[in-house]
């Protein structure tokens, strides 16, 4: 099943990161892989993830098709003018990968080369209106192409941006603009994901709710302070404090699996997106926590 | 106007150190208000190269002048015969100045003295804030007045990105995000509609040099 059958079925969609490493040495990258098949729905490849200079995303989208799971290509204006992102879309669509998530992209300030020129020729809601434009056989300057794409293009959302006002005018210009799935920025306030689901539920669109898990008190307490639009709060905080050290880790998991669970059995979204930077080895023991295995 | 910060001065003496004969020259206009490249900073510059020279025992004889404006060349003409008798001209305009003069001056290489930033306001005495690109295709009537080509680090047309943090942009607390003001503003002039319109890829042709226009009315006169 594509991911869109796999969303439109209402089954409760699980995806989660497979980050390009720096350097040809891929052993590790196909450690995950393997653990992850047959767990997940898909695998999300991130594009030079916070600006790092990495493996194309492109790339390891094919070699995680070879390998026997379906990819979503994370595609972010960065790096590429109009002209690239078209050339990579079309690519990405003869090598049989078919959904993308559209990004702006971090700025070049966040990662490993700062000096770089960004493009930004355009962004987001515009890739969102070029994937739409080749999925009907016209480029971005109205050309006919021979053959068009076939995408199933999705996109972000920070839930608890702050202010939320003017991200949400921008979520709204991201579902006109084509996109009809979103996966969320790291939430861990339920009854704040809660009512602004009551608001997403409005439109069209799937929603994935994006977990990060808290591997300590401290890093909680460093991504409130440092990471736009996450919030960890007091109690969750707390809760990692209490359990000391060495049952930190154990408890940021236990926290994950009992949101999942929540997320799937109040039906309050289509899905998550879990990122697990650099622990996806615990996803599998995440989701059979949460009762998805 | 044009804003511009000198040099770092290693930088400069390393420009100068071989010549014989410098002259600094001035501009009296945009860098001379951000305090980088007016008459006033030309002769300061000047005697602080005498004294590095004077440091590491080299002859150089260094003086200083200046112009209202180096981007037009009515305003230099007058004292290029003078100027044409340095073997280096260390220039305090900006980047415009300096291209111009160079194609006037003949054999005598113009360096640059400062580093030309941005077209910038003024928003407090001595501080200079980027209010415009210059990218030629201008669509402050949709955005309330508050450019995002300039003021939005990655030049956002359609809303703040997830790097929006309390008002501020994800690359410095010090810059404020373009996409909140633009929102507040919107807000305010009762146009949030007009902000929910998307915004379709800029035509950025006419934002990429080499640039120039004719003015038509004095092209029709001249005909």
């Amino acid at each position: 099943m594509s991911f869109k059958d796999i969303l439109d079925s209402g089954k409760f969609a699980v995806t989660a990161e497979i980050g390009p490493p720096k350097g040809t040495d891929i052993k590790e990258m196909y450690h995950h892989i393997e653990v992850l098949k047959g767990k997940i729905d898909v695998a999300n490849v991130t594009d030079n993830q916070s600006a790092v200079m990495r493996i194309s995303s492109l790339a390891v989208c094919k070699i995680v098709l070879d390998n026997g799971m379906e990819p979503v290509l994370q595609m972010t204006c960065r790096d590429r003018n109009r002209i690239g992102l078209q050339a990579d879309l079309l690519g990405a669509s003869v090598l049989g990968i078919h959904n993308v998530l559209c990004l702006t992209g971090d700025h070049v300030n966040a990662g490993d080369h700062k000096q770089a020129k960004s493009v930004y020729d355009v962004e987001s809601v515009q890739l969102l209106k070029i994937v739409e434009g080749m999925n009907n056989g016209k480029d971005m300057s109205g050309n006919d192409m021979k053959g068009g794409t076939n995408f199933y293009a999705g996109a972000v959302v920070t839930p608890e941006a702050n202010p939320l006002e003017p991200q949400l005018v921008k979520f709204e210009k991201k579902v006109k603009a084509g996109a009809k799935f979103f996966q969320t920025q790291a939430i861990y306030d339920m009854e704040k994901f809660k009512s602004f689901m009551a608001y997403a539920r409005k439109f069209p669109v799937k929603m994935l709710a994006g977990i990060v898990v808290l591997k300590s008190a401290g890093m909680a307490n460093f991504m409130n302070k440092n990471v736009p639009g996450i919030t960890v709060p007091q109690d969750l905080i707390d809760e990692l404090k209490a359990a000391g050290k060495e049952k930190a880790l154990e408890t940021g998991i236990n926290i994950a699996a009992r949101h999942i669970k929540m997320l799937k059995d109040e039906k309050i979204c289509d899905g998550v997106h879990i990122m697990a930077i650099g622990m996806e080895d615990k996803v599998p023991m995440i989701m059979e926590k949460a009762g998805l295995l | 106007m044009i804003t511009g910060e000198q040099k770092p001065f290693d930088e400069i003496w390393n420009m100068v150190k071989d010549y014989k004969k410098v002259l600094v020259f001035g501009c009296n206009t945009c860098v001379a208000i951000c305090h980088a490249g007016g008459g006033k900073e030309a002769e300061i510059l000047a005697s602080l190269l005498r004294m590095r020279a004077a440091q590491e025992g080299k002859t150089i004889e260094i003086n200083h002048a200046a112009v209202e404006r180096h981007c037009e060349p009515e305003f230099f003409q007058s004292v290029m015969d003078n100027v044409r008798k340095y073997d280096l001209v260390l220039s305090t305009a900006c980047g415009v100045g300096v291209n111009l003069l160079s194609e006037h001056i003949g054999d005598v290489p113009v360096f640059p003295a400062i580093n030309t930033e941005f077209f910038g306001a003024v928003p407090r005495a001595g501080e200079f804030t980027e209010f415009c690109a210059g990218c030629g295709n201008c669509i402050l009537h949709l955005t309330g007045g508050i450019c995002p080509i300039a003021r939005c680090s990655k030049s956002l047309l359609n809303g703040p990105c997830g790097g929006t943090n309390n008002g501020s942009c994800e690359v410095s607390p010090d810059i404020k995000c373009a996409w909140v003001l633009i929102y507040d503003r919107m807000k305010q002039l009762n146009k949030l509609d007009q902000m929910k319109e998307i915004n379709d890829a800029k035509d950025w042709s006419k934002a990429q040099g080499p640039r120039n226009f004719k003015v038509k009315l004095l092209e029709e006169i001249k005909k």
